[in-house]
């Protein structure tokens, strides 16, 4: 009785907790990401308090905050606009891969983590916050903007070369060798290809079956077969997050926004939980020593992304203040970083925790605010003010 | 004249088209049917500007508005290219028998010739409408076909298949 008592008093001080995050980050104007890993932080592992009781649920909640945030992630796409991305903006995202994975890489081997760990950071830096930044994008009103598609385009392309990042990673974290990683590749772009070609074939079946009215058994639906794809591909040796994001690949257009607007409340709970427990099993100890290497690395890597969306949004003619915006909005990173570090932990290397809860924590944060005044900024270091009208 | 389409992942689709006027103008359809409208700005080529909100049904009803216009247009074009085919737009009035009825009770195609091509319903236009689309007092029926054919037609429509509109079928022309 007394456990349970102190499990509804722990939960309950977290959701209360969260629920006052969530309004700080709302009237400051930033992501609330970084405030939940911080609240994680200091508590759980080394922190004030303990959070025993609730360390349970808050661990199971947290797996499957990662599905929902890779099925949602899933969701959002469809395959000709992946197919179209791929067309038009297959070098940035070889781009965007070689300027932001490297940094990470390196940046691991320097700090001389096991070289599967420093992977593990390369792909935290590489990734930027689809979250983050298409609600950004929206914010600021620039939908219209001519940047935009390419921003977007690189997003996509980001996510889904991380359904391939991800089974390699966690075949190298369980022990493979290179061939097997290699193996684990192929496996996942067969299963995404499966996915898709599902998506455009049997796409009228799966809607028929999700476009009952009853919302209650749309969702039973989703879920049931997010969790038990996850849990296929997870037995099978990739992670139940590449299950639960070709799932969402699956689901076609015509239902998809239905599915994402019954899931929205579930994937916010679940992934706030999911930020929480990251930081509750972060030793705000730990922290301290790798804020610098944090920093740094968050310097560069903003430089990188920069660098990046310059690069792509150059591709679709855009003039020098749009290429910047480009740039500037692709800088945070959010989720996904963590849901890589937070892979990295559980196959038993946790030292990536505490730089990528660091790194995340200034990116998040500092991406966001770079792209609102990116427009100053580059009339700042473009002082002769009017971009030249080379208008196509 | 040229619009360009992009998608935008995960947000819908961007349509951009410069007018012959000179001016830019660009249209953001999001999936869940909203819409942004704007042009860009004149300092950076690249930003939209002036972009006006509106929500799916707002989107949906200028859409009609444009859409209706140029539908009798667009028929009126297709009877100048085809010599001899006529466009008409023939109510449904409340002394019409076919008030209530399917469009394939009033038998169009087979006794006047003439194909009813659209149905315009206060701001809404079923294009295309199959013989099961019922008619409602007060419709218009967009059809295409002979003059005489649609003269008939438009007395069938009134009256219903009466001795008259017989005689005018089979009647000089």
């Amino acid at each position: 009785m007394h456990s349970l008592t102190l499990l509804f008093v722990e939960l309950g001080a977290i959701f209360a907790g969260l629920a006052v995050l969530s309004w700080a980050a709302n009237r400051l104007g930033i992501s609330a990401i970084p405030l939940y890993l911080v609240a994680g932080v200091f508590f759980g592992t080394g922190g004030l308090v303990p959070l025993d009781a609730a360390l349970p649920f808050v661990s199971i909640g947290s797996e499957i905050g990662v599905l929902l945030l890779l099925l949602t992630l899933g969701l959002e796409f469809t395959a000709s606009e992946l197919v179209q991305s791929l067309r038009r903006h297959r070098r940035s995202g070889i781009v965007d891969f070689v300027l932001n994975f490297l940094p990470g890489l390196g940046a691991g081997l320097l700090l001389r983590l096991p070289f599967v760990v420093a992977v593990a950071l390369g792909g935290v830096t590489w990734i930027s916050s689809s979250g983050l930044i298409a609600r950004l994008l929206g914010d600021l009103g620039r939908l219209a903007n001519r940047e935009t598609p390419s921003v977007l385009s690189v997003l996509v392309l980001e996510d889904i070369a991380m359904a391939l990042f991800l089974p390699v990673l966690l075949v190298m974290l369980s022990g493979g060798g290179p061939l097997q990683a290699l193996g684990g590749a192929a496996l996942a772009m067969g299963a995404v290809g499966l996915a898709l070609y599902a998506a455009r074939h049997a796409g009228h079946r799966i809607a028929r079956i999700l476009s009952t009215k009853n919302d209650e058994l749309a969702l039973f639906w989703l879920l049931g077969a997010t969790l038990l794809v996850a849990g296929a591909t997870e037995a099978l040796g990739a992670s139940a997050a590449v299950g639960a994001f070709l799932v969402g690949i699956a689901v076609p257009t015509e239902v998809a926004d239905r599915a994402r607007v019954l899931l929205s409340p579930l994937r916010d709970l679940f992934a706030a939980v999911f930020f929480v427990s990251f930081g509750l099993s972060t030793d705000p100890a730990q922290i301290w020593p790798v804020l610098g290497v944090a920093l740094a690395l968050a310097v560069v890597t903003t430089l990188t992304k920069v660098a990046t969306g310059w690069h792509a949004a150059r591709r679709d003619g855009v003039q020098f203040n749009g290429r910047l915006r480009a740039g500037t909005a692709l800088v945070a990173r959010g989720e996904f970083s963590i849901v890589i570090a937070g892979l990295a932990a559980t196959a038993g290397s946790d030292d990536i925790k505490p730089i990528a809860t660091a790194y995340v924590l200034v990116l998040a944060v500092a991406g966001p605010i770079l792209a609102r005044y990116s427009d100053s900024i580059a009339g700042r270091i473009r002082p002769s003010g009017r971009p030249r009208r080379a208008r196509t | 004249m040229e619009i360009e389409e992009t998608l935008l992942p995960g947000v819908g689709i961007r349509y951009e088209m410069a007018t012959r006027a000179g001016r830019a103008i660009v249209i953001v359809v999001e999936r869940d049917g909203g819409v942004q409208v704007g042009t860009y700005s004149a300092d950076d080529p690249d930003q939209a500007l002036e972009c006006i909100v509106l929500d799916a049904d707002e989107a949906l009803a200028i859409g009609e508005l444009l859409g209706a216009a140029r539908m009798s247009q667009r028929f009126a074009d297709l009877s100048r290219e085809v010599p001899g085919l006529e466009s008409a737009r023939l109510p449904v009035t409340p002394e019409s028998p076919y008030g209530g009825r399917s469009l394939g009770d009033t038998h169009a195609r087979t006794r006047t010739g003439c194909s009813v091509v659209a149905i315009v319903r206060g701001d809404e236009v079923i294009s295309s409408p199959g013989p099961a689309e019922p008619l409602h007092v007060g419709d218009t029926l967009v059809a295409i076909g002979t003059e005489r054919g649609l003269r008939t037609l438009a007395a069938l429509i009134e009256n219903g298949w009466t001795e008259e509109v017989r005689a005018l079928c089979a009647g000089p022309a």
